[in-house]
């Protein structure tokens, strides 16, 4: 059995509590983290993914419930806020609120700067994490306002990347890539998690990529926890998604479609790659043909 | 007739030299030609920084080109004395919903467009309400925009446009940050527009699935108009887009992967359903 990382236990959270307008954005959310796990959560808008990412590195605090790290409780002890932040680290969903200093560069090294660390290795970090995300160094010279939208948001991850949480939250980080940089992007941050065995959670509209990343999914429901489960079970409940405002991928929906066509095709596909395999087998021409 | 008309446009950014060098010049979009008829939709695709929004600030008049002829509506976009006829012609959909939300309740936000065009007030009502309709967020009439999700953000922005009831809407990347269904609705409450009331429509997207719903497609690179046709033709050419920083629907991805399988499968094929169908077609002939 894994490590529990990060374990969030009974979490209720109103924002604006006892105004007129008060909204209950966390309904009693209750999930286990494994160290070194790659999990997704998807969920429609405004139903809680931003809100509950906010609470695993306590910038917001629960209104009852608990979230733990490492097995503690990271508001029990208000002097190891610092070390909660440094070792889960959040990209947020709008990356200008992220970025303030003269030069991408600079911006990128704010983080590790405040570790502490020595000057070569906060250098030796922007380089890394500049590359990570696809900015060249002369980029990392630019303003980060002179940047474009999808430009700003690389830098952003880059910033977070360099501090190398052992926790990373990643709040849309490909929206406003471009398909070929988003692909290049999250192929970079896999590879980085099987190296690294570091704990992901990737919160994306996108049910492509979460298809292509994670290896389980949370479903959030009016800030309830509604599935959670591997994403061929929970891609598999595409009416039920549809219901929430979700989808599951077009890969997905069109093996599914075949399947009610007569096709028999094994349930839970929902990968490009496994479609095409299995439609090709369906049709029995893959002898000797090559699968990506 | 011709909406948008341009002509070889060309537009540098400025940056400011760092420590008293000099100022440096940098082109964003060059030599870009495109005319874009009256009712057309039109989705713009291009990898990260080609200059896709560079170029709707210029056909909104928030820049105006360094060289080369823009007309919108028939009114050249570089002089003062039509910017107001301009931005009334072509309401714009900014890529960051935060820049863009002005009060502090959501309908007043989305009343404040038609408010400065001096639509009389029983009216401005009226087009408030149906623009929160269409976007689907007529519950948040009253709330602040600032405590909505990011979601809910940009429809509040949609529905700030479209109560303006321009002749275009330029829309940057407008769903990024709408789940599944929400895109869907979005793209169908556009295309609505497009259709029933002969809106222009500029959208911008990384979204292939969403360029799919375009009359046509225009990919833009280093400034330029580099690659267009209808989505059926534009997706035939799954290397190009790939080197252009794009890629393909997955629908006509899984039809082109299918084909270099050895099947018979017919390129650009770009929903579900005629996928569906043509992969029937297929095992029935065995
Ligand atoms: N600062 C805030 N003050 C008050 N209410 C808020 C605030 N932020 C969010 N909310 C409300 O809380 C609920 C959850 O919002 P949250 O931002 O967590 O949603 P989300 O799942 O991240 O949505 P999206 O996909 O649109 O980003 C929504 O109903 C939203 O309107
Ligand atoms: N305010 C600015 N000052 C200086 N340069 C800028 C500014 N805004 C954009 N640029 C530069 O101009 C070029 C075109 O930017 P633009 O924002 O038009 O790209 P885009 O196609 O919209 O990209 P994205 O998909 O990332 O939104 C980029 O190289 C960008 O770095
Ligand atoms: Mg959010
Ligand atoms: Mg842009």
């Amino acid at each position: 059995m894994l490590h529990t990382k990060l374990e969030i236990n009974n979490l209720v959270f109103t924002y604006n509590k006892g105004a007129s307008f008060e909204k209950k954005a966390l309904d009693n959310v209750n999930l286990k983290i494994g160290a070194g796990e790659f999990m997704g959560l998807i969920g429609c808008t405004g139903s809680g993914k931003s809100t509950l990412i906010q609470q695993f590195n306590a910038l917001l605090k629960p209104e009852s419930g608990n979230v733990l790290l490492d097995g503690t409780d990271i508001h029990a002890d208000k002097s190891r806020l610092k070390e909660v932040r440094r070792k889960v680290g959040l990209v947020f969903q709008y990356p200008e609120q992220q970025l303030f200093e003269e030069t991408v560069a600079k911006d990128v090294a704010f983080g590790p700067k405040n570790l502490g660390l020595p000057a070569e290795e906060i250098e030796e970090r922007v380089k890394w994490a500049l590359d990570m995300v696809g900015l060249t160094p002369e980029m990392g010279e630019q303003s980060p306002f002179d940047l474009s939208g999808g430009q700003k948001r690389r830098a952003a991850i880059a910033g977070v990347l360099a501090m190398k949480p052992e926790v990373l939250v990643l709040d849309e980080p490909a929206a406003g890539l471009d398909p070929v940089g988003r692909d290049e992007i999250l192929m970079k941050i896999r590879e980085m998690h099987k190296r690294t065995g570091i704990t992901i959670i990737l919160v994306s509209h996108s049910m492509e990529d979460v298809a292509r990343l994670v290896e389980r999914i949370a479903v959030i429901n009016g800030g309830r926890i509604v599935m959670d489960d591997i994403p061929a079970a929970v891609f598999s409940r595409a009416p039920e998604l549809e219901q929430m405002g979700l989808s599951a991928p077009q890969a997905a929906l069109l093996a599914q479609e075949l399947q009610k066509r007569g096709f028999r095709l094994r349930d839970g596909l929902y990968t490009v790659e496994d479609v095409v395999a299995a439609v090709a087998q369906e049709l029995s021409v893959n002898k000797g043909l090559n699968h990506k | 007739m011709k909406i948008i008309e341009a002509d070889k446009v060309c537009f540098s950014y400025r940056i400011a030299g760092a420590d008293g060098a000099e100022e440096t010049l940098a082109p964003a979009v060059r030599e870009l030609s495109l005319d874009i008829g009256e009712g057309e939709f039109v989705a713009v695709l291009g990898r990260n920084g080609s200059g896709k929004s560079t170029f709707a600030k210029l056909i909104n008049a928030l820049l105006t080109p360094s060289a080369g002829q823009l007309n919108v509506s028939g009114y050249s976009t570089a002089g003062e004395e039509h910017i107001w006829n301009i931005r009334q012609t072509a309401g714009m959909v900014f890529q960051n919903p935060d820049n863009q939300i002005v009060a502090t309740i959501v309908e007043e936000d989305v009343a404040f467009g038609p408010e400065n065009l001096g639509v009389p007030t029983a009216e401005i009502r009226a087009r408030v309400d149906e623009a929160l309709a269409t976007v689907g967020m007529g519950d948040y009439a009253l709330h602040s925009p600032h405590f909505l999700s990011g979601g809910q953000k940009q429809r509040v922005c949609i529905a700030g446009v479209l109560a303006m009831k321009p002749r275009i809407i330029i829309l940057d990347e407008p769903t990024a940050m709408l789940d599944p269904i929400g895109r869907r609705e979005v793209l169908a409450a556009v295309s609505r527009l497009n259709r029933q009331e002969g809106m222009t429509v500029l959208l911008i997207t990384h979204y292939m699935e969403e360029a799919v719903m375009a009359d046509r497609v225009v990919v833009m690179d280093k400034g330029a108009a580099v690659l267009q046709g209808t989505p059926g033709e534009v997706f035939l050419h799954g290397p190009l887009l790939r080197e252009l920083g794009l890629n393909l629907p997955q629908i006509t991805e899984i039809g082109a992967r299918l084909a270099e399988c050895g099947l018979p499968v017919k390129p650009g094929i770009l929903t579900i359903n005629e996928m569906a169908d043509e992969l029937c077609s297929i095992l029935n002939s065995k």
